[in-house]
């Protein structure tokens, strides 16, 4: 196996990495950063779990190697929270008890963030179809998508 | 396995020609990482052509829409001129996967996974699309149709790799459309699905018309005599029964967990109606 010597940037920081040809961004993230709070579930592609923003869109880290990270720019959960302050999603997942077990709960974060940067003010339509790519075995949904729909409320006050 | 992101076309051929052992072209990954996690393909050599300009960019001349195979659906997606040209090519892509699947995946991909149902094939077909392909003798070009070969069968040669998707620019009046079944609301694998471009003339009629149907047969198929059912014609229901008819005898699907023969052969009957009716009501309400 050949080493591939990465850098990128994890939420801000300049981080630099080695791994095989086959080690997914996932692997890389949770056994080489230590940043285990993105969630591994099935590793193909089909429960989000994983999801992280990579150049500002979510994707399923289980689906990108880690070599093909070179200078990209990623944003896990890890970096959610800024100074201590937790975002206004985490914070309204909180307020609905929006999360049970949480294993679902970064990948769920990390998607509606990115669907927010692009619809700040989505339908609950738009909301199901924007967190399809992701799985809860819990909450049954009903309370993900209302701190959804509540954080992006606060988030557009917040602007204004 | 060793991880190659060569940066240009050359470079690519020259890995693909010289790779001892199994060598697979990496794009989105959302199938090819699948497939290696599940060992159904275990490669000596993966060769990720995302690094390559041409397969990344999506440029549009006189005469044809080029789409690189890496451009992912997200991308395509976002291009308000390629949707303005085939809207029903974009829907086929943009209904692969989930938003964080659509970041990724790619319609090149879509097309040399070779999956009987995959979405932006027939799109493809009935657009009349070709595959640029590159290779250690030059580059060619080839119909969708000459493309797909059976289930996870292209006509590539050993060297050779999908560099980019062609369309045409439609004539005036034209326009296309994508359908699909599937038992939930979105995120699925196609039962069936029709997908078809229509051309109008100033009266309303049409003068070209190509349908093409996915998930019925080892690979799309086009339905050839649809043109000869449509073409000099008006849309009335005698022309759409037959539409129909035609359609379902093109059919040779399998029975599995997702459709039955007979389900399969009727819905694409219907699907290939409604996706002629939507890509003829595009092209009605077309100024140019
Ligand atoms: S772990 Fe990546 S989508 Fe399930
Ligand atoms: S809270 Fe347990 S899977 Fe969603």
């Amino acid at each position: 196996m050949s080493k591939h010597f990465v850098s990128a940037i994890v939420n801000g920081d300049e981080v630099e990495f080695r791994c095989d040809s086959g080690e997914t961004l996932l692997d890389v993230l949770r056994t080489k950063l230590y940043l285990t709070g993105t969630k591994n579930g099935c590793g193909t592609g089909d429960c989000g779990a994983c999801t992280v923003l990579m150049n500002g869109r979510a994707i399923n880290s289980c689906l990108v190697l880690g070599a093909e990270c070179s200078d990209m720019s990623i944003e896990t959960i890890e970096g959610m929270a800024v100074g201590g302050e937790l975002h206004p999603l985490q914070q309204k997942f909180l307020d609905h008890a929006a999360l049970q077990c949480g294993v679902c709960t970064p990948g769920i974060l990390n998607m509606a963030k990115a669907l927010l940067k692009e619809n700040s003010n989505p339908s609950e339509t738009e909301v199901r179809f924007g967190l399809a790519g992701n799985l809860c075995r819990c909450t049954g949904y009903d309370k993900i998508v209302r701190a959804v729909m509540d954080a992006a409320a606060e988030m557009r006050a917040r602007r204004t | 396995m060793d991880y190659h992101a060569p940066e240009s076309i050359h470079a690519a051929i020259s890995l693909l020609v010289n790779a001892e052992g199994d060598a697979r072209v990496l794009a989105g990954g959302t199938d090819v990482l699948v497939q290696l996690r599940e060992e159904m393909i275990e490669p000596n050599h993966l060769i990720d052509i995302k690094n390559i300009a041409e397969t990344r960019n999506i440029s549009i001349c006189a005469k044809e829409v080029r789409v690189g195979a890496a451009v992912t659906g997200a991308e395509l997606g976002e291009h308000p001129k390629v949707k303005a040209l085939w809207p029903g090519v974009v829907e086929a892509v943009g209904l692969i996967g989930s938003h964080q699947i659509q970041s990724r995946a790619t319609m090149g991909g879509n097309l040399c996974n070779a999956s009987p149902a995959a979405d932006s094939v027939p799109a493809l077909i009935a657009a009349d699309g070709k595959v640029v392909i590159a290779g250690p003798n030059g580059e060619r070009k080839i119909s969708i149709e000459d493309f797909l070969i059976a289930p996870g069968k292209t006509a590539l040669a050993i060297g050779e790799f999908v560099v980019a998707l062609a369309l045409p620019i439609p004539p005036t009046r034209t326009a296309d459309a994508y359908l699909r079944f599937i038992p939930r609301t979105e995120m699925d694998i196609a039962v069936v699905s029709a997908g078809s471009a229509i051309t109008l003339d100033e009266d309303g009629k049409c003068t070209h018309a190509r349908l093409a149907v996915g998930a019925v047969a080892p690979t799309a198929r086009l339905v050839k005599s649809a043109s000869g059912i449509l073409v000099d014609g008006l849309l009335d229901d005698d022309r759409l029964e037959q539409l129909a008819q035609a359609t379902s005898a093109v059919c040779e699907p399998i029975d599995d967990k997702r459709g039955t023969v007979a389900f399969r052969t009727q819905v694409a009957g219907v699907l290939a109606c409604r996706a002629v009716k939507l890509a003829w009501q595009r092209a009605m309400e077309r100024d140019i």
